[in-house]
């Protein structure tokens, strides 16, 4: 955080920086809201990244916060309000990309030019900005622990949307996703399914910036999905076990955070990350003794594939 | 614009039916065109239950997109078809799909049963109350396919003859009077082929499902098709296998001379012109199977 953290002055004061547990039931209240924010996020985080994995969307969460950084920037140069900001941004970015491109390798490319457009003209409202440091930085790296109640009530409305709107179209959206071809051919609307979903992940992934921030908001939108995808296959335990992982990362996150002078997303980014790699060993080793289902394994049989 | 020479209600459908059933699919003059170009015109066509019939052609011959009109995906730019009597409509119940063999992520959290399970109830909206999914279904289209052993594994963990399998079941678990199959072959190993093909096989002999399968590669089904609809640069020929692959026939539907050995159980086509369409699937420029 300042010099005192680099050299040779790296020792117990660091630790102290990092982890500091002195009148924790104080701070709690203080942080309240920030906690309930955390669980709505890891929620719907952990909800919305079954499909993001699924649709191998990852690059577009990516894409789609930087253009929500970017809103969210001009919104505070302009004096205007910086949810309504990160939403404009995040929602302009979904709908190219769920318009322009169908393929992934077109997705890509289109992502792989809007992201740095965003992110350059973040940085230029942020530049012309006078306002406080705090803010900018906020922005891209996370300011959990400052979010207030009418931040906290469009976050909480705007994840009840896209719940909603997630499960209206779930068993569709599964189909579309894995089998594009077949379920167009069984009457599934695959076409809009697209730029809907683009439409309620532009929504989850303007949230999380406002929470996480910009750089971060991958470790909430894919890595919980991801990390369940190696444990099991099962299409109601992944994103059961997602939402788990999303849960945990932040609210467990903010509460190792506390009482710490360092942001909370390295807390939330590193609890997410350390859940991915206990699932991937998992997965591993469930690899190499052949993916047999309980039941299968009693009567016997072999069931995975050579 | 070509008439079949072989009117394709003579075809040859085996005698086990005495009273003659009402066609599953029906077309009518049926053509289509794409852009400027005319993939076929004047198709005349009854299939009727329990019928397997083999649609053969070169590549960009407009197989796939005959399957496309059949599905409701594509309306026919003149004439009509008809599934049951009724207009093809899109995500019907009574048409089952089955497309080629796809690779599948080997992350894609679905199991076998999950699969198949979407063949049932995919299109619908909501996510299905877990307790009204209807496994019985599904554990008997598994069983038909004698996978219900694989029920629980993962579908990116199972070979392609497996996953091909599987896709049949979630073809038939609708339990569809029409089943439309898309080069189900391709990429499978000889062993897999068979297998999948006797399934397909058993199934119409058993529940008079009528089978239209689109293959570049006749021999692999030359035991069960009863009869062949033969695709070539716009026109068409309907009948047995030995009234349409011929050297007579086939030279003359392409306007080229075209060589058809038969060598025991097998047929080879030999000069099939190179299509320059596109082509959604490699095939060697001299074709040496039917197609």
């Amino acid at each position: 955080m300042n010099a005192r953290a680099r050299g040779a002055n790296v020792g117990p004061d660091v630790w102290h920086q990092i982890f500091n547990f002195a009148n924790y039931g104080d701070l709690l209240d203080l942080v309240h809201n920030s906690i309930v924010a955390g669980a709505v996020l890891g929620i719907l985080g952990g909800l919305i990244s079954t499909f993001v994995m699924m649709r191998d969307l990852p690059f577009a969460v990516h894409g789609t916060s930087e253009l929500s950084f970017a809103g969210a920037a001009a919104a505070l140069l302009f004096g205007a309000d910086v949810v309504v900001g990160s939403l404009v941004g995040s929602l302009a970015a979904a709908l190219v990309i769920g318009a322009l491109g169908s393929r992934a390798r077109d997705r890509n490319s289109v992502i792989g030019v809007l992201m740095p457009f965003g992110l350059g003209l973040g940085v230029l409202f942020l530049a012309l900005y006078k306002g406080r440091a705090a803010n900018k930085f906020g922005l891209l790296t996370g300011q959990i622990v400052a979010v207030d109640t009418p931040q906290l009530a469009w976050l909480i409305g705007v994840s009840v949307v896209v719940t909603i709107g997630l499960a209206i179209i779930w068993r569709p959206l599964i189909f579309a996703s894995t089998d594009p071809e077949l379920a167009a051919a069984r009457g599934v609307p695959v076409a809009m399914l697209s730029p809907l979903f683009m439409l309620l992940l532009g929504l989850a992934v303007a949230m999380s910036v406002q929470v996480i921030g910009a750089l971060l908001v991958l470790s909430i939108i894919c890595t919980p999905a991801a990390a369940a995808m190696c444990v099991t296959a099962s299409p109601r335990m992944v994103p059961a076990l997602s939402v788990l992982f999303g849960l945990v990362s932040t609210v467990g996150g903010i509460l190792l955070a506390l009482g710490s002078s360092i942001p909370i997303s390295p807390y939330v980014t590193t609890v997410s990350f350390a859940i991915y790699v206990v699932c991937r060993l998992v997965g591993a080793r469930r690899a190499k003794r052949g993916w047999v289902s309980v039941k299968a394994g009693r009567h016997g049989l072999r069931t995975s594939a050579d | 614009m070509t008439r079949p020479l072989i009117a394709a209600r003579c075809g040859g459908v085996s005698g086990r039916m005495s009273a003659v059933p009402e066609p599953v699919l029906q077309l009518r003059a049926a053509s289509l065109r794409l852009g400027q170009r005319t993939l076929w015109s004047g198709l005349d066509l009854d299939v009727r239950p329990g019928e397997f019939l083999a649609v053969l052609g070169a590549n960009g011959s407009g197989k796939t997109t005959l399957l496309r009109v059949l599905l409701g995906l594509l309306p026919l730019s003149a004439g009509e078809v008809l599934v049951e009597g009724h207009p093809a409509r899109r995500g019907s119940r009574r048409i089952g799909y089955i497309q080629q063999h796809q690779r599948v992520d080997p992350r894609t959290p679905l199991r076998v049963k999950d699969v198949v399970r979407l063949g049932l109830d995919g299109h619908r909206w909501g996510f299905g109350r877990p307790r009204h999914v209807p496994w019985d279904l599904v554990e008997q289209a598994l069983a038909a396919v004698a996978a219900q052993h694989l029920a629980d594994t993962p579908i990116g963990l199972l070979s392609g003859g497996e996953q091909q399998r599987t896709r049949i079941a979630q073809a038939l678990v609708s339990e569809p009077t029409l089943l439309l199959c898309d080069e189900p072959l391709l990429s499978l190993d000889p062993s897999s082929q068979g297998t999948i093909t006797a399934l397909i096989d058993a199934r119409r002999r058993q529940r008079d499902t009528a089978v239209l399968f689109v293959t570049h590669e006749i021999n692999p089904v030359l035991p069960y098709v009863d009869r062949v609809l033969y695709l070539a640069g716009g026109r068409f020929r309907v009948g047995s296998v030995d009234e349409v692959l011929n050297s007579a026939t086939l030279s003359e539907l392409y306007g080229a001379p075209i060589e058809v050995i038969r060598s025991g159980n097998r047929i080879l086509v030999a000069g099939v012109p190179e299509v320059h369409e596109h082509t959604h699937h490699p095939l060697p420029p001299d074709a040496v199977a039917t197609g």
